[in-house]
């Protein structure tokens, strides 16, 4: 007999691989997708299906051009994971084609061109909705109010059809502000905007996510449920939603207090837009995330500083793109500046010199 | 008694179960053994017999090759019928020199060493002197001469002797047997190990997941009287075992990089090694025998066996009832830092704590992926290293960049291959790195060396020569005169 003897140790492995971990965060997404994809109905569902089967293709493509085998690529299950983000932060009644040029820019331009899986510097889909949001602002911040599926004023499947596919549907005439942007909306003319979160959607609607809003990011409570089983499976660290949470919070509490006409308050933020989505599930994107435990809470404060200065500054409502791949650039440097001390060493790296014996 | 943290590690699947509850067993005797030179750290051993010779069990093969090595002793007696070349245990598959002893079947022991009859009044020299006339070296797995870290204490302080029982590879049960089964020896072997090295203070550390052996340890202990050792459990936590780790656990001392625990007044050895000492010294006997585990799922009955030095891996699989199924990894030692053997037809050494036969299903392997940078290396690495980063500068070859960035201070303990979503062999990337560093640095201290000699060569031509033209012109000035004596009188 002849043993193998190809590789060194270790010889035991953890019951782990790339695919479970997608596996995992797309079980841990489940809730948030399903409860918003009843929320807003089949024009939502078939939305969501075309931007997955997107980014399936695209992956495929660039994985074609690239010469690169396709099944290890196609069957890790990041593709579908970038798919779903993008889906779950595009509006649920936007059409197909937001959704498949979307797929095509985060899968494309987002991953591949950088060299694949594990090689992008920014988050894929984050690259894909900031690209849409800039490029064809007009249907990407067109929002419906909740219409479940089911319920009276609820499309049926034909009309969804019409709405996604686009024919002739007169949108604007539906069209709901989201939370974020009532506010915004109501600031520039003149309301204070202590008044505006008073008169929109209650912390509870925020809370459930029974709002307009993108198609995966309404329910708060959800998307802190998913968050929380990737944390106790270990998947992501809790140092990165705790840093960018307790930040927002921090400094949209500490502003309100100083000026409740022009800044919203902290609960306020954490509940609306896409802070539960992006804290969870788009700041912890493993890739483009710092990898030291320290590295992420300075990576986790620097987005929730940037979430609540653009909010409350910029000339969009919502921050959470744009910050994530701010600090997605940024990730690079702090894990060149912030690293683990060796063992045995200094922070500088000298070894340490033995300490007297007592 | 206190624990200190300390960072990282990795919760193994430990599979000791497998093996836990035998009881140690004797190999009966094979019929051949084939005794490497080498088994040890250093220096290879020299043999002192020729083929044809016949030997009795005990007795000297081969002497120590430098002061740092270890000599080896017939595992049972019978003829030496060959000094030659025979597959090393080691994944190369190299051959190396072995002595290759066939037993007559009578196991005769040869005179014994005199007893030490009392070895809390022999000194330390004494006692290490022991240890390295026996051929002991560090059971736990490196291998490294006894005798070296036994009079440590007549050259540095030390206060504290750690005896290392915590076993944290996955499926190795023999220490815990030992702990179980040979208490006594076990516990004679570390007082006199403690009384050598002038410790005041003895943690024996044992990991959690073996309860019988902590209960009766310190059972032991409580009834021996002896108030210097301390019986602690410690977390089942790999690499627990790694010895600066183990120290700073129990102690919270960190030891500096590139230094030994001893500089810091600790000293490590290995319930097994304990175990030796009492035997040489109480005894007179040399290590001719270990306690292994053979375990694995391909193996038909998982069984803790105190084997003959030099018995074939073959022959130990035959005793537990053979293979159930052609296992996908052979290794000697456990899974975690243990070897890949290159077949049955090696023999067991000194350090061999476990020979495993492993079925595809318990390696949970893998296709290698790319890296997803989850940083799951960077959490679970006890060394405070960036596994991923070090990997992805040597995958580029750039192996300076590496070692600034601490490949060199790398354990090797494996927990971040072992926790790699994507299953990159991150291990073997840094092997090869500090393989390839380390041929560097000597290829730069040749060198230099030669550089070094080169100047001095070309100091001394220079001296000799300038040396010579000095002489030169001496003499010439000294024929001048006279010539110029002489010219005068010419003219």
């Amino acid at each position: 007999m002849k043993a193998v003897v190809d590789l060194g140790g270790p010889f035991a492995h953890a019951p782990t691989s790339v695919r479970w971990i997608m596996i995992q965060v797309l079980g841990a997404l489940a809730p948030a997708v399903l409860f918003d994809l009843w929320l807003f109905g089949f024009p939502a569902i078939n939305l969501f299906l075309v931007t997955i089967a997107s980014a399936l293709i695209s992956e495929a493509l660039c994985l074609t051009i690239a010469g690169k085998p396709l099944q290890p690529a196609i069957t890790d299950g990041s593709a579908v994971l970038t798919g779903c983000l993008l889906a779950m932060s595009i509006p649920p009644w936007a059409p197909w084609w937001i959704g498949a040029i979307g797929a095509l820019i985060g899968i494309g331009i987002g991953k591949h061109v950088f060299g694949g899986l594990g090689q992008n510097l920014f988050n894929p889909a984050m690259v894909a909705r900031v690209a849409l949001l800039i490029s064809f602002p007009v249907p990407m911040t067109l929002f419906v109010a909740p219409k479940p599926l089911g319920s009276v004023d609820a499309p049926g499947f034909l009309d969804s059809l019409a709405i996604t596919f686009g024919w002739h549907f007169n949108l604007d005439a539906l069209s709901a502000a989201t939370p974020l942007g009532y506010v915004k909306t109501e600031l520039s003319r003149g309301v204070p905007v202590v008044d505006a979160v008073n008169h929109g959607a209650s912390a509870l609607d925020l809370a459930i996510g029974t709002v307009a809003g993108s198609m995966g990011e309404t329910s708060a409570v959800l998307l802190l449920a998913g968050g929380l089983f990737l944390i106790w499976r270990r998947i992501i660290p809790w140092h990165i939603p705790v840093a960018m949470l307790g930040m927002l919070l921090g400094l949209a509490t500490l502003f309100h207090i100083v000026d409740p006409g022009r800044f919203a308050d902290g609960s306020f933020h954490l509940l609306a837009g896409a802070t539960m989505l992006g804290a969870f599930f788009i700041a912890t994107d493993l890739v483009t995330s710092p990898v030291t435990r320290p590295g992420q809470l300075v990576y986790g404060a620097g987005c929730g500083a940037l979430v609540w200065i653009i909010r409350s500054f910029a000339g969009y409502p919502e921050g959470v793109a744009f910050a994530v791949l701010l600090m997605n650039a940024l990730t690079p440097l702090i894990d060149r500046w912030i690293r683990p001390r060796i063992y045995g060493r200094t922070r500088r790296g000298d070894p340490l010199t033995p300490k007297p014996k007592t | 008694m206190k624990l200190f943290r300390i960072r990282g590690g990795v919760h193994v699947e430990h599979r000791k179960e497998l093996s836990s509850e035998q009881a140690i067993v004797t190999l009966p005797l094979p019929a051949w053994l084939y005794i490497p030179l080498q088994q040890h750290i250093g220096a290879p051993a020299e043999p002192v017999v020729v083929e044809g010779d016949v030997v009795l069990k005990g007795q000297l093969l081969a002497k120590a090759g430098s002061a740092v090595s270890a000599p080896l002793h017939a595992p049972t007696s019978g003829r030496i019928a060959q000094i030659g070349d025979w597959m090393a245990p080691h994944p190369s598959g190299l051959t190396q020199r072995t002595i290759i002893l066939e037993s007559d079947g009578r196991d005769q022991w040869c005179e014994p060493l005199l007893p030490i009859d009392d070895p809390f009044a022999a000194d330390a020299k004494t006692i290490a002197a022991r240890a390295a006339e026996c051929g002991l070296v560090g059971m736990g797995g490196a291998a490294f001469p006894t005798a070296v870290k036994l009079d440590l204490g007549t050259r540095i302080k030390l206060d504290t002797l750690v005896i290392n029982g915590a076993e944290c590879e996955p499926y190795l049960t023999c220490d815990d047997r030992l702990m179980r089964e040979r208490t006594d020896e076990v516990l004679d072997g570390v007082r006199i190990m403690a009384h050598a090295l002038g410790v005041e203070r003895i943690v024996v550390a044992i990991e959690t997941n073996k309860p019988q052996a902590l209960a009766i340890m310190t059972q032991a202990v409580a009834a021996g009287g002896w108030s210097k050792i301390t019986v602690t459990g410690i977390p089942a936590r790999y690499p627990m075992g790694s010895e600066r780790h183990l120290v700073h656990v129990l102690t919270g001392r960190e030891t500096p990089a590139r230094k030994l625990t001893a500089d810091i007044g600790v000293v490590v050895h290995n319930v097994a090694t304990a175990r030796a000492v009492h035997h040489a010294v109480r005894h007179g006997r040399p290590l001719v025998a270990r306690v292994m585990t053979v375990s694995g799922q391909a193996v038909r009955r998982p069984q803790n066996i105190e084997v003959p030095l030099g018995t074939l891996v073959a022959e130990l699989i035959d005793h537990c009832g053979g293979l159930t199924e052609p296992p996908a990894r052979l290794l000697s030692g456990g899974p975690m830092m243990g070897q890949p053997l290159p077949g049955r037809k090696v023999p067991v050494i000194k350090g061999t704590s476990g020979i495993l036969a492993l079925s595809a299903v318990e390696l949970h392997g893998g296709p290698v992926q790319p890296c997803i940078k989850c940083g799951t290396c960077v959490s679970v690495c006890p060394c405070g290293l960036v596994p991923l980063e070090m990997a992805s500068y040597i995958r580029k070859d750039r192996l300076d960049a590496a070692a600034k960035i601490g490949v060199q201070d790398c354990v090797g303990c494996g927990s971040c291959a072992y926790a790699c979503p994507a299953h990159i062999p991150l291990v073997h990337y840094f092997n090869y790195a500090k393989g390839r560093l380390s041929a560097q640095e000597r290829e730069q201290r040749k060198r230099d060396r030669i550089k070094r000699l080169a100047v001095a060569r070309a100091d001394r031509m220079e001296k000799i020569a300038k040396a010579k033209r000095e002489a030169m012109a001496a003499r010439k000035a000294a024929a001048k005169k006279p010539e110029a004596v002489a010219g005068s009188a010419q003219a």
